[in-house]
């Protein structure tokens, strides 16, 4: 959204395009607030106190900036899913604990459903959408290619970010070292021997494209 | 765990950039104000709705808490809002004080070190599970304990220090920096005020509500590491059920200054078996004189664990502790 027309919704002010626009987005807001609870005062307008920081962010994501309205208690799993269509980022346990929302911010890793949107203001969000360049798979996704390291690979994702973190803090792990850059993340099929086979091998194959 | 349960409710979110005006929301807020660092102990709260703030201040803007400098008289300052991973890979930190470095790398998963800071490790609020599932328990404001009855489930509560409340200290930095001295210095609008960090946790006895000296209005700054304790001998060790994620069921800190194959003073730190890292002072005097070997961390393990009174499901702390504590003062390097 252009600044001009957010100054004037912010004001009460309606363009002729911002109408149109909000007929067209009117069946993708219905969407996004099917998680939201019904019935708690939560779509009354909520005035914004003084001094306290406006829903309208500019986010950051795989390279592209994204103009986005995001609830203040809304998490950034939660914004990357229901909003900005990425739903590579995985939502398990939503408690810190899974890791299949593992995102990097500028290049580390962090649980996405852990973190406020509105604090990642600034930050390069990268998630697994982001990972492939021009066409080529990014090591890693091509490692799991390769090893076929997942059952049903609802984690994979999230192990996939937590791979890139640890390739960027050490490029050529043991296979322990591995495990441990890797023990934030669970995989409820116990395929962790395998997946270690495809940490392993990403290791490799970055080393070879570096 | 259903989405639909752990959305959080709407609150009034400020990202302020200065110290000062943190507090000054703080302190406009009072206790319906909720200070935002990491954001790991916070999240559980509002999903479960236990918490409702009606303001949170989210302080990862405010660049003055972060970072690791040399302090005015020697020794490291950590800002509060440094993460666990910084601490954890700061050279100064593991060459200085690599007792810290330890703990800090030690602390849950690499996602969580990377997001959590050192400040919301060491304020933290308990884990027991019947006071953070919402329980009306002493801790929250009733008149029960649900975890010290004879059904409860509580391998992983208090074995000393309890006061109706058998809650324990979850942090992994605070037995560190406590056994290193450190100072705490806290903001508020009527300025900066330093603690020592064994004076900084309190108990139930003094404050059921709290684990720390912290009121509403009160911010963690930094921590300061004293120049004394650089370049001890120490120990760290953290005792988990799993190797990744959990929280200690007994961790143990030590420093010592060893002279001539003597113990000339240490400072011996358990903590998870109290409501706050139980500083050892017995231990502490009795070992002064004595070299570290295998018959000091003996009988220092036999003092320590003195007047212990274990629940229906924790009594193995009991001999968790007075292992670990014997090994705090041998296997010190």
């Amino acid at each position: 959204m252009l600044q001009t027309e957010a100054i004037q919704a912010r004001r009460g002010g309606f363009t002729r395009r911002k109408f149109i626009k909000g007929v067209v987005a009117a069946g993708a807001t219905a969407s996004v607030s099917g998680y939201l609870f019904r019935g708690s005062g939560i779509f009354a307008p909520m005035l914004t106190a003084q001094g306290a920081v406006e829903r309208l962010v500019t986010l950051t994501v795989n390279g592209q900036q994204r103009r986005v309205d995001v609830p203040k208690y809304e998490t950034l799993a939660m914004t990357l899913r229901y909003q900005l269509g990425l739903t590579g980022t995985k939502l398990g346990c939503d408690r810190a604990e899974c890791g299949a929302c593992t995102v990097l911010l500028d290049g580390v890793t962090h649980y996405g459903c852990s973190i406020l949107t509105h604090s990642v203001q600034g930050r390069e969000v990268t998630t697994i959408e982001g990972l492939e360049q021009d066409g080529e798979l990014h090591p890693v996704q091509q490692a799991v290619m390769d090893e076929g390291g997942f059952q049903c690979a609802f984690c994979a994702p999230g192990f996939a970010m937590s791979m890139v973190g640890m390739l960027e803090k050490n490029p050529n792990p043991t296979r322990e070292e591995a495990a441990v850059l890797l023990s934030g993340n669970l995989c409820r099929c116990g395929d962790y021997d395998k997946i270690l086979n495809t940490a392993m091998r990403a290791a490799e194959l970055s080393r070879s494209r570096a | 765990m259903a989405v639909m349960r752990d959305m959080i409710p709407p609150f009034e979110l400020y990202q302020p950039t200065e110290v000062d005006d943190a507090v000054r929301l703080m302190r406009q807020h009072g206790d319906k104000g909720w200070v935002l660092a990491g954001g790991l102990d916070t999240f559980d709260w509002f999903k479960d709705r236990i918490k409702r703030p009606e303001a949170v201040i989210d302080l990862v803007g405010v660049e003055e808490l972060r970072g690791i400098s040399d302090g005015a008289d020697g020794g490291l300052d950590i800002g509060a809002m440094t993460s666990l991973t910084d601490v954890a890979e700061n050279a100064d930190v593991m060459n200085r004080y690599p007792l810290l470095a330890e703990a800090a790398g030690l602390v849950a998963t690499p996602q969580i070190r990377n997001q959590g800071t050192l400040g919301g490790n060491i304020v933290q609020d308990t884990r027991c599970w019947y006071y953070r599932s919402g329980w009306p328990c002493y801790r929250a404001g009733g008149n029960v304990c649900y975890a010290a009855t004879s059904q409860s489930m509580n391998r992983e509560h208090c074995i000393m220090g309890a006061s109706r409340c058998v809650a324990v200290s979850p942090s992994d930095t605070a037995p560190a920096l406590v056994a290193l001295d450190a100072e705490m210095v806290v903001a508020s609008t009527s300025g900066e005020r330093t603690w020592a960090a064994a004076d900084f946790f309190i108990g139930p006895d003094i404050d059921i509500e709290r684990m720390t000296v912290l009121k509403p209005g009160d911010l963690l700054a930094r921590i300061v590491l004293p120049a004394p304790w650089e370049g001890a001998r120490w120990y760290f060790e953290k005792v988990r059920d799993r190797k990744a994620w959990d929280f200690s069921l007994v961790s143990v800190a030590s420093s010592l200054r060893v002279e001539a194959g003597m113990i000339q003073d240490a400072r011996i730190v358990v903590n998870s078996v109290a409501p706050y890292p139980v500083r050892l002072r017995a231990v502490e005097s009795a070992i002064r004189g004595r070299a570290p070997s295998e018959e000091t961390g003996q009988m220092a393990g036999e003092i320590a664990v003195e007047g212990a009174r274990t629940l229906r499901h924790n009594d193995y702390k009991v001999a968790l502790m007075r292992n670990l504590v014997k090994r705090s003062i041998r296997d010190a390097a």
